[in-house]
């Protein structure tokens, strides 16, 4: 029997719950089918987790791709079909991405495997975050080589940690739902170990008397813990989370069944959920706004 | 004296040469070696120019790796030489991650400036007090900062020599000299 998850219209870091909810009750077998049909939009932490949930299934998941042409586009020209035909078996048309215009987007969906992945992302990501955060953010030129940097270090994470590959993509939009301003996103999904079973490895772990998945992600992105001894160890979060700090940003890592976030004043979440539906690795996703006209929240 | 170019080192690291970003740690690891196999080659006590003017950006974990690696290696008692190092050619971008790197391990490196040298990194007040005093000096005995700064000798000898394990002056015969200022 084929268990069929909806996919809500609108796909972000929020909404994917949505979907965890409705396979998390499904042994990793099951077989699903990933109805995409009404999807109007989907962030890069929206697509990205897609893929990723098809590497949760040990059975071949089946997804329907959506129905409204400008979306199935859209989606395609993220490479999202491209990785997504070697991980789902797709229902419906799509257009091929050769036949397709440049994204404009930041950065399509692109896989991480190795440090050399990381080289090429940032490669790829530096000239264009140029312009679009100095033009379209009108942040000083000071943000640009954080932006990489934050990129660099939260794609490393995987690598280091995951155990597996994972998927990274940037994109540049404008948030009117939420904010009115054009955000840049950064999201980083892996299927991986995940903070908790990451912080288990470390030689010589104790865990607390409350060791979940909440305190894992409390030590690795507020404490700067990580696995290794290695005293140097453990920058890399929190230099993305000094970045969305002093650009206003927000920084959300979630893992197993909880998410952390450093929330910025305009934004409305809660810095820690847990009891979330059960995900396997870590989800990052970073977004830096556009500054308001005299840098009133800074 | 030496002059290490980092982005030669980078590009010898990577199997091609179209970046010039220092980032990932293993990238890191591959260009401390490299710069530590350049320096078992020189004397046994060297001043090497760590030149970053060609790397466009360094992440945290590479600076971790190049930089913060290295100065422990040869600020530590097993250091297998008598090495001091000017690093030339940091801008803005990379301060960040290696002031940070820098913190998180309490170290202090010695900058090139188009005017001068800075030291980039943690320092005592005292440090600080003896580093000024030897910089407008330059090269001069203890007994010289200590009037200087006006502080008993043999306090700022003992901060003098502290400075020279910390790799930012160089003792020659009796007297000291910032590293970058003097090319003894």
């Amino acid at each position: 029997m084929t268990t069929v998850i909806t996919v809500p219209p609108s796909l972000d870091d929020h909404s994917f719950e949505q979907v965890l909810e409705q396979v998390a009750p499904l042994p990793a077998d099951a077989k699903i089918l990933v109805d995409a049909r009404h999807a109007r939009w989907a962030s890069p932490y929206g697509l990205t987790a897609l893929l990723t949930l098809a590497q949760t299934r040990t059975e071949r998941p089946a997804f329907a791709v959506p129905e409204q042409e400008e979306t199935a586009s859209y989606w395609a020209r993220a490479a999202f079909f491209h990785h997504a035909e070697a991980l789902y078996d797709l229902h419906g048309t799509y257009p091929k991405r050769r036949d397709l215009a440049d994204s404009g987007t930041l950065l399509d969906i692109t896989p991480i495997t190795k440090s050399e992945d990381v080289h090429n992302v940032v490669g790829r990501v530096q000239e264009r975050a140029q312009s679009i955060i100095k033009n379209e953010l009108k942040l000083e030129s000071k943000a640009i080589m954080g932006f990489a940097m934050t990129l660099s270090e939260v794609c490393q994470n995987i690598i280091e940690h995951a155990g597996q590959g994972g998927w990274v993509a940037v994109q540049s939009y404008k948030w009117t739902k939420r904010l009115g301003r054009r955000v840049v996103v950064i999201a980083v999904c892996d299927a991986g170990l995940g903070f908790r079973r990451s912080l288990e490895m470390t030689p010589g772990h104790v865990p607390s008397a409350r060791w979940d998945d909440a305190s894992a992600l409390e030590e690795a992105v507020i404490r700067g813990v990580s696995r290794f001894r290695d005293r140097g160890r453990g920058q890399g979060l929190a230099g993305a989370r000094n970045y969305v700090g002093r650009w206003n940003g927000k920084l959300a890592v979630r893992s197993g069944t909880a998410r952390i976030s450093i929330v910025p004043a305009w934004d409305d979440d809660v810095p820690l959920v847990e009891g979330l539906a059960p995900f396997p690795g870590a989800q990052v996703q970073v977004i830096i706004p556009e500054a308001l006209a005299g840098g009133s929240e800074r | 004296m030496n002059h290490i170019d980092i982005s030669s080192c980078l590009r010898q690291t990577l199997a091609c040469d179209l970046y010039s970003n220092l980032v990932t740690r293993p990238t890191g690891a591959a260009v401390r070696g490299q710069i530590e196999r350049l320096l078992s080659e020189s004397h046994e006590r060297a001043l090497t120019v760590i030149d970053f003017s060609h790397v466009s950006m360094m992440d945290f974990s590479c600076a971790d790796e190049v930089i913060a690696k290295l100065l422990i290696r040869y600020v530590s008692d097993e250091a297998p030489q008598d090495a001091y190092f000017i690093f030339r050619g940091v801008t803005e971008d990379h301060r960040d991650a290696i002031e940070t790197v820098l913190e998180r391990h309490g170290l202090a490196l010695a900058l090139e400036l188009g005017d001068g040298v800075e030291v980039m990194g943690v320092l005592s007040d005292a440090e600080r007090r003896v580093w000024d005093a030897s910089y407008r000096l330059g090269r001069a005995p203890a007994s010289d900062v200590a009037n200087q700064i006006d502080a008993d000798p043999e306090h700022a000898l003992r901060v003098l020599d502290a400075l020279c394990r910390r790799r930012l002056m160089m003792r020659i015969d009796d007297e000291y000299v910032v590293v970058g200022t003097a090319r003894g």
